[in-house]
């Protein structure tokens, strides 16, 4: 039974590390300038728990393996050094890849987080609702109409809760279903969300951040590829939740600005 | 059945794993396996007790400035004048709490020497633990009253986070006190059916609870003074 | 102060003659654990029931389910469940497993019967409470259920309840009028409930203890549900807060976790002001502990139980214990990182996952000890082994990830994907469940007298030790592709390629739970037809097991319990020939 055991955490060990390793299913490429960092660190933590795991489900199974002999004249056996080298081995091992990963970590997580946005940034603004995403651009005046929640009418297509009979500044505002944007330039989007908490997350950015009901969030990121790509909701926001989602387009600087110029123009 | 009670604490000194040696504590004849002595088991829950209601309000306390510091709705209003006199009140029944505990206390003591001593001391403790009881009933009641005076300004339970806070430590803490008082009637019960012998530890176990209640109640009266 | 025969009569020594008193409303540490897990045996198989029926619509959305148009008309009209019904079938599913199935099968159940007669003790502390807290907790469950059957069905927020989702009421969605409110409710019923037996753990461990129990010589399992109380008084008692605020904005008007200006099916919200990340910093600081509530007693139950199995002491048994309180101890500084994407500052990402990645040291430690006990042992293998030997492997697998998730860089992209819910699956739910399992398998004989069948008992370890992984390991893929979780369907272009994944998933969820019939066929048929177990069947050491089978009402038959050593004196030389010593023998333990 022990041999039996030792067998089946060998082979399932194994299947489950070999499809790490083939990255049959893995993240799709990135298209950031912060994604190298994070993608790295996540190789970097793929590879020093995956032998950690490997390590710690091999050792189990040989052990098991071990203790099954039947042999009766065994004598049951202690550890060597008993519990002290193994609680060294895993206070440097675990302490060992926990210091690297904070340093490195810190990096990665820093330069999506901690960095403030390029103040050369595009503006957009994000509103998410039950269940869809809306953006916003400043229009010719580079100006943000006002927000007046008492205002949002779903209906007439006013989702952001404009004023343009007394706001100058929400008159030319361009308001549209998908995330269009130049590639290579600084992006800031800021978060708002009209009812519930929501999340924007595209996988290709490797960017996920929730929207908050009463704060605003920025968000910034460089896109470094043209493309289509999925703008998902991540956060349980009701019964439309899976069906939540909006495209990011990413376009060259002409073409980005020619489409820009068709939105004003309506 | 005599019970032999060890010093709390006693037995809890870490041996060594296996040591095989003669248990620490050597057994002796008589004793009751596992029942444990009824006042430190009754003391010990009740501390175990009045920890897990100050987690709760040191939950609320942090709900509380995180919720005025997350907006500016936060609407600044004076304290009902009563409050203040029901802390005095308050303060007050844990006096009488020790007046009363002194003398049942004291009666072991006196039962020893002459019956009529022991007698008087326990009708004398009870008179004090039924004035502590009506100093909390009356302390109650002028929290109603504190209500009533912000409900008439218009301070409602929902009416700005500020109230809302109040309502919510006030009451949670009448609830609580009035729990204490239910318990306390409890011991009263047991007090005067076994003439003041037993259940001194169920009232030094109520008198944890019933301190730690006004102590609560002095924090909160604090924390909505300067931050309501 | 001395007790005196007054209050020893009051104390109820001496058993209970009526049904009710005996089998219902018992003061019994005994009957009120099996009580306990009784309950949390019908909770596993509903949140069982529920995973099932979410498998099976993930993998074939428009396969009608037959008999669930009975369950619900409007949720799943002609038996395919609507979006909305799938998350609240996922928010009860959620639920029932964490609160009354993780919480109360290796905690309470086992804690409740084994604590006391593991120190010696012959009850609880307070008896009382302890019934209350038991139907309490029954009151809390049926408010639960209560919510499938009220008009607009369960909650759909999850068993996180994300405010305002779970704030503002019926304009938030279906499910979300009465069935949220109820669900707050319940869980606020639970917490006092928990708050009640953590009570009762702590001041029985403390002042219970039998002659010669030192801390030192408690076994694991106690020295786990002792740290898992204080772990719970803590939790719970913020929990209870969270909750009741919340049934006050829902139902009184306050606004604690609703801002202004929100707008839900076109209605402007009349709240102003409130916080949402209030409820996560609140139901977080709760629900990260909550994992170790599940885990802990698990660990000291598998701790217990292989040095029975391996014939050896188990290695280092203080080092195991000084992880178990700090692993206790850390679990309050690392709830922030469960709220890496949530729009909190940024820095205090940082602050939270450092303490987050200093918990694995505890925790391979922990196992290390676990698998350095295997080493050079004579392994007994039967079911109970089985899955303690299973309950590392899981533990492994889901602790492995916990390095990726513990880093706010690489949480922003798995964050909200099936690479969390591999994570937590494997690590509290799967490991602590093969916990139970050992420890059912184990503590069987002593609860029943009776002994389960040992063949189907490994039957069932295979069956689910391979189901489990065939479950959850693929969920790792699925997550890395960016699997966003919580979704009734996959109609993302990048989600579709994926699905054939989630077919395999959802067959391997229902061969696994199908396995567990053979459990529960193996429990209830040994409980009244299998052979009858001796005293101390496993030749174990502690002192559940210097009792008959199943113990008398007040545990050592009026017997004064006094301990010589430690709980691990296996792979010795006893005067009778034996390879072990009772805690309870005087014999001087010889060299190894």
């Amino acid at each position: 039974m022990g041999r039996l055991f030792a067998v089946v955490v060998t082979v399932i060990t194994l299947l489950s590390v070999s499809f790490f390793v083939m990255h049959t299913w893995w993240m799709p490429v990135d298209i950031s300038t912060t994604g190298p960092a994070i993608d790295h660190q996540l190789e970097e933590t793929m590879t020093g728990s995956g032998l950690l795991f490997l390590g710690g489900q091999l050792l189990l199974g040989l052990f098991v393996w071990q203790s099954s002999d039947k042999n009766p004249a065994r004598k049951i056996k202690i550890f060597p050094g008993g519990a002290n080298p193994l609680v060294a081995a895993a206070i440097i091992l675990v302490g060992i890849e926990i210091l690297t990963l904070t340093f490195v970590g810190s990096k990665a997580w820093a330069a999506v987080n901690l960095v403030p946005a390029a103040a050369d940034s595009l503006h957009i603004d994000v509103q998410a609702e039950q269940f869809a995403f809306y953006f916003r651009y400043a229009g010719p005046d580079g100006q943000f109409g006002g927000l007046h929640p008492d205002k949002i009418d779903d209906g007439s297509g006013n989702y952001f809760g404009l004023d343009p009979a007394n706001d100058v500044a929400a008159r030319d505002d361009v308001v549209v279903g998908s995330l269009v944007i130049p590639v290579n330039r600084p992006i800031l989007l800021t978060l708002h969300s009209k009812d519930v908490g929501h999340s924007f997350y595209v996988p290709e950015l490797r960017i996920q951040q929730d929207f908050v009901p009463g704060i605003e969030i920025p968000v910034h990121f460089t896109a470094t590829q043209t493309g289509k790509f999925e703008i998902v909701c991540t956060q349980l926001c009701g019964l439309g939740h899976y069906n939540m989602k909006a495209y990011l387009q990413v376009m060259s600087e002409a073409d980005y600005e020619q489409w820009l110029k068709g939105q004003e123009g309506q | 059945m005599a019970t032999t009670t060890l010093p709390p604490g006693a037995d809890i000194a870490l041996d060594d794993h296996g040591s095989g040696g003669p248990p620490e504590i050597a057994p002796r004849p008589g004793h009751v396996t596992g029942s444990g002595s009824h006042a430190q088991k009754s003391e010990t829950g009740m501390w175990v007790a009045v920890s897990a209601i100050g987690m709760s309000f040191a939950a609320f306390t942090s709900a509380m400035i995180v919720r005025q510091d997350s907006s500016t709705d936060w609407q600044h209003f004076q304290l009902p004048h009563v409050l203040y006199l029901n802390t005095l009140i308050l303060l007050g029944s844990s006096v009488t709490l020790e007046l009363s505990r002194q003398r049942i206390g004291a009666i072991q003591g006196a039962a020893r020497h002459a019956s009529a001593s022991a007698k008087n001391l326990l009708a004398n403790g009870i008179y004090w633990l039924y004035l502590t009881a009506a100093l909390g009933l009356i302390f109650v009641l002028g929290q109603i009253l504190a209500w009533r005076n912000l409900a008439a300004q218009g301070l409602f339970l929902a009416t700005n986070p500020s109230s809302s806070f109040f309502y919510v430590f006030t009451a949670l803490h009448a609830v609580h006190l009035l729990g204490g008082m239910g318990g306390l009637f409890y011991v009263l019960r047991k007090l005067v059916r076994s003439g003041g012998a037993a259940e001194t530890s169920g009232l030094s176990a109520f008198s944890i609870y019933w301190h730690f209640m006004d102590l609560l109640w002095v924090y909160l009266l604090l924390l909505l003074a300067i931050r309501v | 102060m001395h007790e005196t025969s007054a209050s020893h009569a009051a104390h109820q020594h001496t058993a209970p003659t009526s049904f009710i008193r005996k089998h219902v409303f018992s003061l019994d540490h005994k009957v009120i654990g099996k009580q306990y897990y009784d309950l949390a045996l019908v909770a596993v198989f509903i949140g069982m029931g529920l995973s099932w029926l979410m498998r099976i619509h993930l993998g074939w959305p428009a396969w009608p389910i037959p008999l669930l148009d009975k369950l619900s008309a409007v949720g799943a009209p002609g038996g395919v469940m609507t979006p909305e019904y799938y998350l609240s079938l996922m928010t009860m599913h959620g639920t029932i497993m964490v609160f009354f199935v993780l919480t109360n099968a290796p905690f309470s159940a086992f804690g409740n019967y084994f604590l006391p007669i593991q120190i010696g003790a012959e009850d609880m502390a307070f008896p009382r409470f302890n019934m209350m807290s038991f139907w309490t907790i029954f009151v809390a469950f049926i408010v639960m259920m209560t919510a499938f059957f009220v008009t607009d069905g369960p909650p759909i927020a999850g068993w996180t309840s994300y405010a305002p989702l779970s704030a503002v009421g019926g304009d938030a969605g279906p499910g979300m009028r009465l069935g949220q409110t109820l669900w707050a409710v319940s869980i606020a019923i639970f917490c006092i409930s928990s708050l009640l037996g953590a009570l009762n753990f702590i001041a029985t461990t403390l002042d219970l203890r039998t002659k010669g129990m030192s801390l030192a010589r408690m076994p694991l399992s106690t020295w786990a549900w002792f740290v898992t109380a204080v772990i719970a008084l803590l939790a719970f008692a913020a929990l209870l807060p969270a909750t009741i605020l919340l049934i006050l904005d829902r139902t009184a008007g306050t606004s604690f976790f609703i801002p202004a200006g929100l707008v839900l099916s076109d209605k402007l919200q009349p709240h102003s002001g409130g916080s949402p990340l209030l409820w996560q910093h609140l139901f977080w600081f709760f629900g990260h502990p909550e994992v170790y509530i599940a885990i802990l007693p698990s660990i000291g139950i598998v701790s217990h139980i292989i040095p029975v199995f391996a014939r050896k002491p188990l290695l280092g048994p203080r080092a195991a214990i000084g992880c178990i309180m700090a692993t206790g101890f850390l679990s309050y500084m690392v709830w922030g990182h469960h709220m890496f994407v949530s729009g909190m500052s940024p820095f205090s990402a940082n602050l939270f996952s450092v303490p987050t990645l200093f918990i694995t040291i505890p925790m391979t430690i922990l196992t290390l000890l676990l698998i350095g006990s295997v080493y050079g042992a004579k392994m007994r293998f039967t079911a109970a082994s089985l899955f303690c030997l299973g309950f590392i492997s899981v533990f492994i697998s889901g602790g492995i990830s916990g390095f990726f998730l513990a880093q706010p860089s690489i949480d922003i992209y798995l964050h909200a994907t099936y690479f969390v819910v591999a994570h937590f699956h494997f690590v509290m739910a799967v490991a602590s469940i093969f916990g139970v399992f050992a420890g059912t398998y184990f503590w069987f004989p002593k609860m029943f007298g009776r002994m389960m069948n040992e063949g189907l008992g490994k039957l069932h370890f295979w069956l689910t030790f391979i189901g489990v992984y065939c479950v959850f390991m693929p969920m790792h893929y699925l997550g890395l592709a960016g699997n966003v979780r919580r979704y009734s369907a996959f109609t993302d272009d990048y989600l579709i390629p994926l699905i054939p994944v989630h077919k395999f998933i959802t067959v391997a969820a229902l061969l696994t739970g199908a396995a567990q019939f053979i459990f529960l066929f193996n429990l209830i048929w040994s409980r009244f037809k299998g052979p009858i177990a001796s005293e101390n069947p496993w030749e174990a050491t502690t002192l559940e097991w210097s009792t008959t089978s199943p113990p008398p009402f007040d545990n050592f038959g009026g017997r004064h319990m006094v301990v010589y050593h430690g709980a691990d004196e296996y792979g010795v030389q006893s005067s009778d020939g034996k390879d072990y010593i009772m805690q309870t023998s005087p014999e001087k333990v010889p060299a190894r």
